[in-house]
């Protein structure tokens, strides 16, 4: 199993929900989160003062799959998320050990 | 300026007994003073639009523009502000500011409200015309009560609520009802009226003793050079009890100096005297919610025309010039401040849009019922573009925390406006002309316009109001760091004053 964890743009969130929905992914964890990498972020003016606001609003999406589909699923969000400009964000990927579903204790590729 | 309907009921019968037995012509019957009904409601109503300008209007416009850990500090300093002169108006306040005194400060003859009910008036700027007292009691109360209320923006997140409060009595005083005094105390235009049928406005004015001795001089006058004599005489007499101010010539409609260079002032040494706010320069500090601000802009510049147009005192031509001039300020002022912005920044912003529009407002206060609805557009405009200057430049080079820029808007503003003042009631530039209030015959009469004579007296008016107000400001300021303290803790200033200060919070 592979945990694959992207960081994207938030107002790409629905296409990614979608293709992922259409690989048979069946759970997603989103969280609203902040950041930079190479885009740089904006200045803001209030009056004579001046802030420099250096993490940019990103949705960090989580999900669990089968090692077999894990390449499939980062294909997925790739062409999803992508629109060619910087800061388009970053796809990771890490094994995954076990997983556990709450209600019926199964575990393993059945509990995802 | 105001005297018991005693007036109006003694009056009626000493012209009639005099009349009976033949001493007073028909043709000189002394109209009696009474209420006019129309002025009356709506000076309730200005006094109504005066109320909603600082709670909600104020207090939201300053609320938006603090950190969500500080908005409530802010919104209880304006809340409490206003309820605490509310009281001092009436106890102290409004005897002090509007009763016969020296030429500086008033005296105590109407504390607690002392001798004003229902039937007592108040005089306008038009002879035998005439408001309740009450009501004009309840106008002066919303002015005293926004004016310190106007100071809490510059030492916002930071300040210890008890020194808050501690300065607000001692600036209110020493400050406030000084500036009121000097500025707007006069007799009123039938004081200036010697006869024996206006006795009663003749007494208030000079005393009793010599009200009995210029109108037995004014009797013993047979021709009409010794007469002229006793009027003049007279006036002297009256108008030595005016303000200071006011006797000097200096014209202020609606307040820019009594309110918003006295306020723009003490914002500025108490941003000096506390220092700046942790992390200044360092952390973020942007409103935290700048749709709250245009709400609390909004509703101030609704209730800025009762300010403007209710300091008419009558419901005039006038009034609706008023009015007009006061949405043409602050518009200039919006568009100017955006124009700025765009050029030095790139981009107009909406608090720039709504800072533009106060500084208009405050520009515009001392002109509004003495100028043209086209000098009004180019006093919002230079008032718009020099509060710009002062907020964004000025603050920067001199490194003062004036938090919500106090006196960049309203100091700043407050003196251009006192100053263009001077220049646009000129009439050759579509202005009022300067009425003279201390002519014998008061009935409108201009003075000729002189731009020397009038500048002086606005300088005059600009100095005394920044002087009294740093010099009042700083030893409020000491007293209080001797006694209660000056600012929170440093922990309780990183938690937000919300918290520390009052134990709650805006957002969970």
């Amino acid at each position: 199993m592979k945990y694959i964890v992207a960081i994207i743009k938030p107002f790409k969130l629905e296409e990614v929900r979608e293709a992922l929905g259409a690989l048979g992914v069946q759970g997603i964890t989103v969280t609203e989160v902040k950041g930079h990498g190479r885009q740089r972020g904006h200045t803001e003016f209030y009056r004579g003062a001046e802030y420099a606001v250096s993490f940019v609003p990103k949705v960090k999406i989580e999900v669990a799959v089968d090692s077999n589909l894990a390449d499939r699923v980062i294909e997925a969000i790739q062409i999803a998320a992508q629109t060619g400009q910087i800061g388009d964000g970053k796809i990771f990927m890490l094994p995954l050990e076990l997983a556990v579903r709450v209600r019926t204790g199964e575990t393993g590729s059945a509990a995802l | 300026m105001s005297w018991t309907d005693s007036f109006k009921r003694s009056s009626l019968t000493l012209a009639g007994g005099l009349a009976m037995v033949g001493l007073l012509p028909a043709s000189q019957a002394f109209a009696a003073a009474s209420i006019n009904k129309g002025d009356t409601a709506w000076m309730l109503m200005a006094t109504a639009l005066v109320v909603l300008m600082t709670i909600p209007g104020l207090a939201l416009f300053y609320g938006g523009l603090v950190r969500s850990k500080n908005v409530l500090s802010v919104l209880m300093q304006v809340t409490v502000v206003f309820s605490l002169l509310a009281i001092l108006w009436v106890l102290y306040g409004y005897s002090l500011a509007f009763t016969n005194g020296n030429a500086f400060i008033g005296g105590f003859s109407k504390a607690f409200l002392s001798g004003v009910n229902i039937s007592t008036m108040a005089a306008t700027f038009s002879k035998e015309t005439y408001i309740p007292e009450m009501v004009y009691v309840i106008f002066q109360l919303t002015f005293a009560a926004i004016t310190p209320a106007l100071i809490v923006g510059a030492f916002a997140e930071r300040m210890k609520f008890r020194a808050v409060i501690l300065f607000m009595v001692i600036w209110f005083t020493f400050a406030y009802l000084p500036m009121a005094h000097m500025v707007w105390w006069w007799a009123g235009p039938d004081a200036f009226t010697l006869s024996p049928e206006n006795i009663e406005a003749v007494k208030a004015a000079v005393g009793e003793t010599a009200a009995a001795d210029f109108l037995a001089k004014l009797a013993a006058a047979t021709d009409d050079a010794a007469k002229a004599v006793v009027l003049g005489d007279y006036a002297s007499a009256v108008n030595a009890a005016n303000g200071w101010l006011f006797n000097k010539g200096a014209i202020d409609f609606a307040g820019g100096a009594v309110v918003h260079i006295n306020a723009g002032v003490a914002g500025l040494v108490c941003a000096i005297m506390l220092g700046k706010r942790i992390g200044l320069g360092k952390e973020a500090m942007a409103p935290h919610n700048l749709t709250m601000t245009l709400v609390g802009t909004g509703l101030l510049m609704f209730g800025w025309f009762g300010f403007n147009a209710g300091s008419n005192l009558e419901a005039n031509g006038l009034t609706g010039l008023v009015i007009l001039n006061t949405i043409l300020g602050a518009a200039a002022a919006c568009l100017a401040w955006c124009f700025g912005e765009w050029l030095t920044r790139g981009h107009a912003s909406l608090l720039g849009a709504a800072s533009g529009l106060v500084a208009g407002l405050v520009a515009i206060t001392p002109a509004c019922g003495w100028v043209g609805p086209m000098a009004a557009i180019v006093i919002g405009g230079i008032g718009g573009i020099i509060c710009l200057f002062a907020v964004m430049w000025l603050k920067a080079k001199f490194g003062y925390d004036d938090a919500l820029d106090v006196f960049g808007v309203h100091g700043v503003g407050g003196i251009v406006g006192a100053l263009l003042t001077g220049v646009f009631v000129n009439p050759a530039l579509g202005g009022m002309g300067v009425t003279d209030y201390l002519a014998t015959d008061t009935a409108t009469k201009l003075l000729d316009y002189v731009f020397s004579a009038q500048m002086t007296a606005q300088v005059y008016s600009v100095i005394v109001a920044a002087g009294l107000s740093a010099v009042v400001s700083v030893i409020a300021l000491l007293i209080c760091k001797a006694t209660v303290g000056l600012r929170v803790e440093d922990q309780d200033e990183r938690q937000g004053l919300d918290i520390s200060s009052h134990g709650e919070r805006a957002y969970s």
